[in-house]
């Protein structure tokens, strides 16, 4: 048996740019994921109880389907109503909608967590009830939760490899790509699976710098 | 003693309800006057008809056993209890808790400091002063500042301005709370047991500041068990017993003559509990 990882690397370009789509993806998605869950996680502890109801109603809906059926509703369903999105939008569509679930339940536990001597205390400051959600409730409540939040967002970052089944051009669909028109398998997933560790591990890292130092404090 | 002169509404006074303005009243605007309070969790009445007004720079203890209703009293004040029957005005405002704005207007008069100091734990020492002026007052960056660096150095932690919160002790974590009230300029000041979470060797730091924020002209109202502290600073003191003011005057008479035999049982209690 030999192996041949130099024709796998000397299609480096295509590996290039499938990382940089999954990248590029993972951000859009945990930008407008995040976003979501604290709109989301808000509406569950403290919005009015018919919008609670509402949210409840997604994260159920969306925690209990698979992705790929999530992603093929927005690709290929969606278009009967006549929203027809890119692969790129409808994998960014699909990601966001998929982290903004679990998030909004990760977020809330750690804003149910908030003692309720802080929340009077901001009260007696004559804060408004946004402003204690914003100022005094949130930061605290990501700081608590982030380890399981970036989980998350991990997950959904490799999950993203389901989207080259709507011919998203990420690093799945280059590895792909790549093990097709050469026929080696075993070297091109290796490839494949060691960009994916080390994106996972950058990733990681990343946000657990970002967000004691951009969110939450120390 | 203030508490001793006959009742004069003043004609300065902010909205007056009644025309008798009651027993307790003091010389002067009264900066809050609460009327026939009531005050009850499902069927159970914790407030039973509380009648007191208070003058301002006026120092009131609150005293009683526990379930006696006093710290329920106190939250009543700036809205954190919402109450069933009766009217609550502060400095000319009514209370009305269905009017959000109208709440935040109330409470930026009121300063509140808790028994468990509840600090702001992802913000610095000086974040935690300047976060409501900032929110709230809009005060600018510069002068907010100042502001807090001159309340820290008040309270005596002008060097914490830097430090997280759990890295101070809990006599120095509620200093911080006091000067974090302070920075909202309020007209009164709540404190509910705000010593009774501390370890004894640092109760003293904490009412040291607390003296001088009635020597200085403060309204205080608060609850506490430190017998001697409000002996020494009120100029009036208030028994509480099963929901209602039992028994009320100056600190001689109440801890040197007092009349009901509630109150002398109480006493005896905590005399016993001291020693």
């Amino acid at each position: 048996m030999s192996f041949d990882f130099l024709s796998i690397l000397a299609q480096w370009p295509l590996l290039l740019r499938g990382a940089a789509w999954t990248i590029g993806l993972t951000a859009l998605a945990t930008l407008f994921g995040a976003t979501l869950a604290v709109a989301g996680a808000w509406a569950r502890s403290q919005g009015p109880r018919p919008l609670g109801w509402l949210v409840g109603a997604y994260v159920e809906l969306i925690r209990n389907t698979p992705f790929i059926v999530q992603l093929f509703f927005i690709f290929f369903g969606l278009p009967e109503l006549g929203i027809r999105l890119s692969p790129g939008v409808a994998s960014v569509c699909a990601m966001t909608i998929n982290l903004g679930a679990y998030a909004t339940e990760i977020l809330r536990a750690g804003i149910e967590a908030t003692p309720r001597g802080q929340i009077e205390a901001a009260q007696s400051l004559a804060l408004s009830r946004t402003q204690i959600f914003l100022h005094v409730v949130l930061p605290p409540a990501l700081k608590t939760v982030w380890p399981a939040l970036v989980s998350q967002i991990v997950i959904v970052m490799l999950g993203s490899a389901v989207c080259s089944q709507i011919s998203t051009e990420e690093l799945s669909y280059a590895t792909n790509l790549i093990q097709s028109r050469n026929f080696r398998a075993f070297e091109a997933y290796i490839v494949g699976t060691l960009g994916y560790l080390g994106l996972a591990i950058l990733l990681r890292h990343l946000l657990n710098w970002a967000g004691p130092r951009f969110l939450f404090g120390r | 003693m203030s508490a001793t002169l006959q009742a004069a509404p003043a004609p300065t006074a902010g909205p007056v309800p009644r025309g008798d303005a009651g027993a307790h009243t003091q010389v002067g605007a009264p900066i809050l006057r609460i009327t026939a309070l009531r005050k009850s969790y499902g069927a159970h009445e914790v407030l039973k008809g509380i009648d007191l007004d208070v003058a301002r720079g006026e120092v009131v203890a609150i005293i009683g056993k526990s379930g006696s209703g006093k710290s329920t009293l106190l939250r009543c004040i700036n809205g954190l209890e919402v109450f069933q029957q009766g009217s609550l005005i502060v400095d000319g405002r009514h209370l009305l808790h269905d009017n959000p704005k109208a709440m935040r207007e109330l409470r930026q008069g009121v300063g509140m400091i808790f028994q468990s100091f509840n600090l702001f734990p992802h913000l610095t020492v000086g974040q935690n002063v300047m976060l409501a002026p900032h929110l709230v007052k809009r005060r600018g960056r510069a002068q907010n500042a100042e502001r807090a660096r001159a309340l820290l150095a008040r309270v005596g932690l002008s060097e914490k301005f830097d430090a997280m919160p759990d890295k101070l002790s809990g006599g120095q974590q509620q200093r911080v709370a006091i000067a974090r009230a302070l920075a909202m300029d309020p007209a009164i000041m709540l404190c509910d047991e705000i010593t009774s979470a501390l370890d004894p060797e640092l109760v003293g730091e904490v009412l040291r500041v607390v003296e001088s924020l009635a020597d200085e002209g403060m309204t205080l109202l608060m609850v506490t068990h430190e017998m001697s502290f409000a002996r020494k600073v009120a100029d009036r003191v208030i028994f509480m017993h099963q929901g209602l003011v039992h028994e009320m005057g100056p600190p001689e008479t109440i801890f040197g003559a007092p009349q009901t035999p509630e109150l002398r049982q109480f006493l005896g209690l905590m005399e016993g509990s001291a020693a």
